[in-house]
């Protein structure tokens, strides 16, 4: 059975019309300054380039002294966004919304935000895949207009940052760009659009995520966070794309206890949320940046795979890593979530889930309490038992680490009891005493 | 031909510093500039540490084999001399509001001078930072927390908490020390710490702020470490008796000596086993007796500047009496504008003056004003007799209409030199969507040519509004929510 529901979607980009208005324009250049064809050629943008980096820097290496400067990408970032709000790009004024933190020991953020979603139409997404191939027809990242992009970002080919000012977009190379959301949450609302001429579809790949790591580190302000929608976790947008903006105060889910279940080989630390109303993981520290990057990689390779819609939040300057495997948009379909809910029309996405509520309704903002935030977030979680499965998954995918689908026999870890171990820990993770998975600094299990 | 210098005293002539003694290499001409050009890059490139600034009346030069005692310093003084000439250079008094003369000004403004004496003599490790210096630098160390931490005083007064962190130390919990930092209240939390050698322990750490008593601003932060001690190692009873004697008792004077040999010995006992077999990730609760023991040292602080507080007639203390009075920046958005290095100010239009209330350091640099020369003044108080009035007018009417604008206009310096300003102005609003002041981005426009690392002078001077208004948007959405806090108000 086919899943959807009823949604207006949130308007990224003033280049995104709705469906039925998609086919009448083409014919010709467009003459929208757009990324296609008919007008990449010569198109500059700037582009910053980042040295890759083994481990992000903690304050300590890098800062030593004092509270660290605004970084150069944030520099640019602000400035960029700032010009363009001048210039009268985004669809309201972000600044003049109403928010708060609503009483309370979680410090829920709450913002009024009326203009946000459209008086239009709402829309029929389908939300029973979350792997779906790349539609040209419908809107992409490359019919945004270049004014909306803010600059390129990726990895520096000589190995040492650099930023050119009037670079060109060059097809050969891939390039990534981050562009503005005109439809912001907060300050600083941007897309990060991995190796946007290649069209990719909404899913997480290895590169993708360690740039989406990278850009993190770099801006290396841990109220900068990214966060990733997965199609039926409220993506909007089916082209691959993560989001960002600054908050600084500290989200709910930041603030939430942890209890540790498993250190990885590759010096991953993987955590389950405790006391938050979504059950999800934690996932930190890592060797090197890579092994974090794969890592989480791998867990949401999984679930895609699995079919399994999830949100993932990039915070603390990549440090701190949340994957929440969700099911709202099911029970929405299958009409199991109350109308007062629905009224709200708040679709949790990465920043609800992460405690950042935008409210459409004046009556839902002066009512908002810890308790109703916390009532419907506890509706997008998955149940406990659900969500020990599909943790079983994901262990069994990250230690099998190179293999998308599961156990192959060959590159099997030498422990034969890990496997069994595995699953079982999942079920008893109480047991502090004598797992090789569990805290301390036994590395358990060879990772492939 | 360059100076032969061996070796460099600089001193001091207002009296309470300690000499300085650098090694400057051979052929170095010894370039003395103003304060406004005196930047760390110049200091190392001229091979001297002298890092941070000092705060000098006029520097007196003491050479090796040298005659002369004085050197020429103002903006751009180049001095270059043969050996054995003696010539005669131009003084001329520089005040310098460098790092350690804020530092200094921290206490000296706050308290009577005995102060100093009497926190040495306390037996607890513990710091003192002030979040109104850029950079949140610790402007205290008691000689418990020097020896603790294996650093000396030089290496840790002007330099921010997060020295002690490193790598394992745990993420949430150094959220949770800048989230109260922010939310100006206390925090107690266990912390993974690193000694200047790099070896590791567990430490207890409490947090707590100190307010003016008349408008309710965060003076300074109190830090008090306690190194989690295994008890269970500690084979000599009598040692663990007089260690809590130490951490527990109360810092009456005549136990303050001989109970700082014996937490030397203490300690030097104790922090062998307590790092022995530790690991970041286990993790450590302190006792209810450190805990105690953190809560007692900050009550003893805290009377002891309480005390000293009162003869200056600004008095502190640990609760916060009065809310921050209008037209004050709190410090946690002290602390996030401090970062911001563009030249800016802030301005609040529902004042009847419309006055400043927060300007950046390059601003100060820029127009050569201290900064409590700066705060309150009518944001027109760089114009002079050659500035435009139409400008002004212009500036005031965007005001009015809560538009940003673009001018260009002549201002003076405090030196009465002048310069053209590119100013932009932009409005800011807090978490109600109101406007709750105007912020003003300089910049010379000589200096338009030379973007800041590439990025245009517009881009440049626009990020810096960016910061601004996310900083005043996000900090102005509610005061502390945790109920953490309430247990730590001991005073």
């Amino acid at each position: 059975m086919m899943l959807r529901i009823k949604r207006v979607p949130t308007v990224v980009s003033n280049y995104q019309k709705e469906e039925g208005e998609e086919g009448s324009r083409r014919g010709g250049g467009c003459g929208r300054n757009c990324l296609r064809n008919c007008c990449l050629q010569g198109a500059r943008l700037p582009l910053y380039t980042f040295k890759k980096v083994d481990r992000i820097a903690t304050d300590v290496l890098e800062h030593g002294k004092s509270e660290p400067p605004v970084s150069f990408l944030n520099s640019l970032l602000l400035g960029e966004w700032e010009e363009r709000m001048q210039r009268g790009l985004f669809r309201y004024d972000v600044t003049t919304c109403e928010t708060k933190v609503i009483p309370g020991s979680h410090g829920f953020i709450a913002q009024l935000n009326e203009g946000r979603h459209l008086k239009k139409r709402p829309t029929e997404f389908r939300i029973d895949k979350v792997l779906q191939p790349f539609d040209e027809n419908k809107f992409n990242f490359t019919k945004v207009g270049q004014e909306e992009m803010l600059f390129q970002f990726g990895e520096s080919e000589d190995g040492e940052g650099q930023f050119f000012t009037d670079a060109t977009i060059d097809p050969e190379n891939s390039p990534s760009v981050v562009a503005i959301n005109v439809s912001p949450i907060e300050y600083g609302h941007v897309l990060l659009i991995p190796r946007v001429l290649d069209c990719l579809p909404q899913r997480i790949d290895r590169d993708s995520f360690l740039l989406a790591l990278h850009m993190a580190a770099e801006a290396g302000d841990p109220y900068f966070r990214l966060g990733y929608n997965s199609l039926g976790a409220f993506a909007t947008i089916n082209h691959l794309h993560f989001q960002a903006y600054y908050l600084t105060l500290p989200f709910p889910i930041e603030r939430a206890s942890t209890k540790q279940i498993a250190t990885l080989d590759n010096g991953v630390k993987i955590s389950e949320l405790m006391n938050y109303p979504v059950r999800g993981l934690v996932f930190e520290g890592g060797n090197a940046l890579q092994d974090l990057s794969n890592t989480v990689s791998d867990a949401c390779i999984c679930l895609q795979e699995n079919n399994i819609p999830y949100n993932v939040l990039i915070a603390d300057c990549g440090n701190r890593i949340f994957v929440l495997p969700q099911c709202y948009a099911e029970k929405q379909a299958l009409g199991e979530v109350s109308s007062e809910l629905l009224d709200t029309q708040v679709n949790p996405a990465v920043w609800e889930i992460s405690g950042h509520m935008v409210l459409k309704r004046k009556k839902d903002y002066e009512d908002a309490s810890e308790e109703n935030a916390w009532r419907l977030l506890a509706e997008v979680s998955l149940s406990e038992e659900r969500f020990q499965e599909v943790n079983a998954l994901i262990f069994e995918a990250i230690y099998y680490s190179g293999n998308g689908s599961g156990a192959d026999s060959e590159n099997v870890v030498e422990d034969a009891n890990a496997k069994h171990k595995s699953t079982e820990k999942v079920n008893a993770i109480n047991e502090t005493s004598h797992s090789a998975m569990v805290t301390g600094s036994q590395g358990c299990i060879v990772l492939q | 031909m360059a100076l032969l210098l061996h070796s460099v005293l600089i001193t001091s002539t207002t009296g309470a510093r300690p000499p300085l003694f650098a090694d400057a290499c051979s052929s170095f001409p010894l370039l003395l500039l103003g304060k406004s050009h005196w930047t760390d890059r110049d200091l190392r490139w001229l091979g001297l540490s002298l890092v941070p600034l000092i705060e000098v009346d006029f520097l007196s030069l003491c050479l090796d084999s040298k005659i002369l005692t004085k050197i020429p310093h103002g903006i751009g003084a180049n001095w270059q001399s043969k050996v054995d000439t003696e010539e005669d250079f131009q003084v001329s008094t520089i005040s310098m509001e460098s790092q350690l003369g804020l530092i200094e000004r921290s206490f000296s403004t706050r308290y009577s001078p005995w102060v100093r004496e009497v926190l040495e003599e306390l037996p607890h490790n513990f710091t003192i930072s002030d979040p109104t210096i850029s950079g949140h630098p610790i402007v205290f160390a008691s000689p418990g927390f020097l020896k603790l931490s294996g650093f000396p005083r030089d290496q840790v007064i002007g330099n921010n908490g997060r020295i002690f962190q490193g790598p394992k130390t745990n993420r949430k919990t150094v959220m949770e020390i800048r989230e109260a930092i922010r939310e100006e209240r206390a925090v107690q939390v266990t912390l993974w710490n690193y000694r200047k050698d790099g070896t590791p322990f567990w430490m207890l750490f409490q947090l707590s702020p100190v307010f003016s008593k008349e408008d309710g601003r965060v003076i300074h932060f109190i830090g008090v470490q306690v190194p989690i001690l295994r008890k269970k190692r500690l084979t000599d009873d009598g040692d663990a008796a007089a260690w809590n004697e130490i951490v527990c008792g109360s810092c009456r004077r005549e136990v303050c000596s001989d109970s700082l040999v014996d937490l030397g010995r203490v300690l030097a006992l104790d922090t062998d086993t307590n790092c022995r077999g530790l690991e970041a990730e286990e993790p450590c609760e302190a006792s209810d007796q450190e805990k105690q023991g953190a809560a007692t040292a900050i009550n003893n602080i805290l009377s002891v500047l309480t005390h000293y507080s009162d003869s200056t007639g600004r008095l502190v203390c640990g609760k916060r009496f009065s809310s921050p009075a209008a037209g004050l920046i709190n410090s946690s958005l002290n602390i996030s504008l401090g970062r911001i290095k563009q030249s800016f100010v802030l301005i609040d239009p529902h004042l009847p003056n419309m006055p400043i209330v927060y300007a950046s350091d390059a601003f100060l640099k820029l127009t050569g004003y201290d900064r409590h020369e700066v705060l309150g003044c009518n944001w027109r108080f760089l114009s002079g007799v050659g500035t435009d009035s139409s400008v002004l007018n212009q500036i005031q009417e965007s005001i009015q209409v809560e538009q940003a604008c673009t001018v260009c206009f002549l201002n003076y310096r405090k030196d009465k030199s002048t310069f053209w300003n590119l100013l932009h102005m932009s409005p800011v609003r807090n978490a109600t969507g109101k406007i709750a002041y105007f912020v003003g981005v300089q910049m010379e426009e000589k200096c338009k040519s030379q973007g800041r690392h590439g990025l245009s002078p517009e881009i440049w001077q626009l990020s810096a509004v960016g910061a601004v208004k996310v900083a005043v948007r996000s900090l102005s959405m509610g005061a502390s929510c945790s109920t953490s806090s309430d247990r730590f108000n001991t005073l």
